[in-house]
């Protein structure tokens, strides 16, 4: 690693004084490869992987872990986080996690699926296989557009937001509304934790943490399908830099779709609030 | 109180410059460089290394995990 940049501190303490192994508070989890991630500066994907590779290596579940990766940007994600992934067809990834998760019950299954996945083309799959509780965690990246494919329109859309496919911005006449689909999913008996969360501050990437890792432990303890979203930016189909587009983020994604919990209970009751 | 220093290193190969860890630091403390990386990216390096606590907020957010974050005691 480089350390040329760091220049000597004013006062006493040498910069070589701090960086010593015993100081380090933060480093690179290494269940994430050394492969360098695809995907654009500032994107969402590259810190939700992150904080799924920091939680599998804290909770020590690396060996039963098995990712159903999507299609859409997180396609590759097979090579950056180290434990073992199924490439799904499109929108198709609950249903392969279905299978997974039943032939292999010990297994934590995750899927890892953006908004044209999980909620256009997928939606009948995420649905049904919530609606049974399969014991499986999803991950749901939300950010308003199909990203891979050139900033088309997502059913998750904003309503007069411009992309590719509605250049004067989506009509609800014509495109319908935006859907919240988590929170029809929160509905489904199936479901034990519903949760929406954000990672574009180190608060919201903490609590999204938490969020997770709360996931994670009810599929651990077979308590149904676990659903967490997380709101995100898509910087290069939306055109703005990462910073603008966080702050975007916040000022409109966030009001149509408010953070927090949905439903935490076990499968089988319903304590949506 | 003894107070606490800290220090970031930044992968400048890794690092993309999409200066989000910029925009976290509550102490101004990283910058991106005038110069580039050889992907071409203003690379995040420390501006001002004395006003670093060690928070590890610039790592926590960093999307390409390319923040290693140190923290000590001033002696």
């Amino acid at each position: 690693m480089e350390l040329k940049e760091v220049t000597k501190t004013e006062g006493t303490m040498d910069i070589q004084d701090i960086l010593k192994p015993e100081n380090l508070v933060y480093q690179k989890t290494k269940l994430l490869t050394d492969t360098p991630m695809h995907y654009c500066p500032g994107c969402s994907h590259g810190v939700v992987h992150k904080i799924l590779a920091e939680l599998i290596d804290e909770m020590g579940i690396q060996e039963r872990s098995i990712g159903v990766a999507p299609v859409g940007c997180a396609v590759f994600a097979y090579n950056y986080i180290d434990i073992d992934w199924q490439e799904a067809a499109h929108g198709r990834a609950p249903a392969v996690a279905t299978g997974i998760s039943r032939v292999n019950p010990d297994a934590f299954v995750f899927t890892y699926q953006g908004d044209g996945d999980l909620a256009s083309i997928g939606a009948a799959e995420i649905m049904h296989a919530c609606n049974r509780g399969e014991n499986i965690l999803v991950v749901f990246i939300n950010n308003g557009i199909y990203g891979m494919t050139g900033g088309q329109m997502a059913p998750t859309t904003l309503e007069g937001m411009v992309t590719a496919t509605t250049p004067y911005g989506r009509n609800t006449d014509l495109n319908g509304y935006p859907m919240r689909i988590t929170n029809l999913i929160a509905q489904l008996p199936g479901t034990s934790y519903v949760t929406r969360q954000a990672v574009h501050t180190a608060g919201g990437v903490r609590k999204c943490k938490r969020a997770l890792k709360k996931a994670i432990q009810n599929v651990l303890d077979k308590k149904g399908t676990s659903f967490v979203e997380v709101v995100s930016t898509c910087n290069s189909g939306w055109k703005m830099s990462p910073v603008a587009s966080n702050k975007w983020m916040e000022e409109n994604m966030i009001p149509y779709y408010p953070l927090g919990d949905m439903k935490d209970s076990v499968k089988g009751e319903h304590s949506e609030n | 109180m003894a107070r606490v220093i800290g220090a970031v290193v930044v992968d400048k190969e890794e690092c993309k410059g999409c200066s989000v860890c910029v925009e976290a630091c509550p102490h101004d403390v990283l910058a991106l460089h005038f110069e580039v990386n050889s992907k071409g990216y203003h690379y995040s390096y420390m501006k001002s290394p004395e006003a670093c606590v060690g928070c590890a907020n610039c790592g926590v957010v960093c999307p390409d995990t390319c923040i290693t974050v140190y923290r000590t005691k001033a002696s």
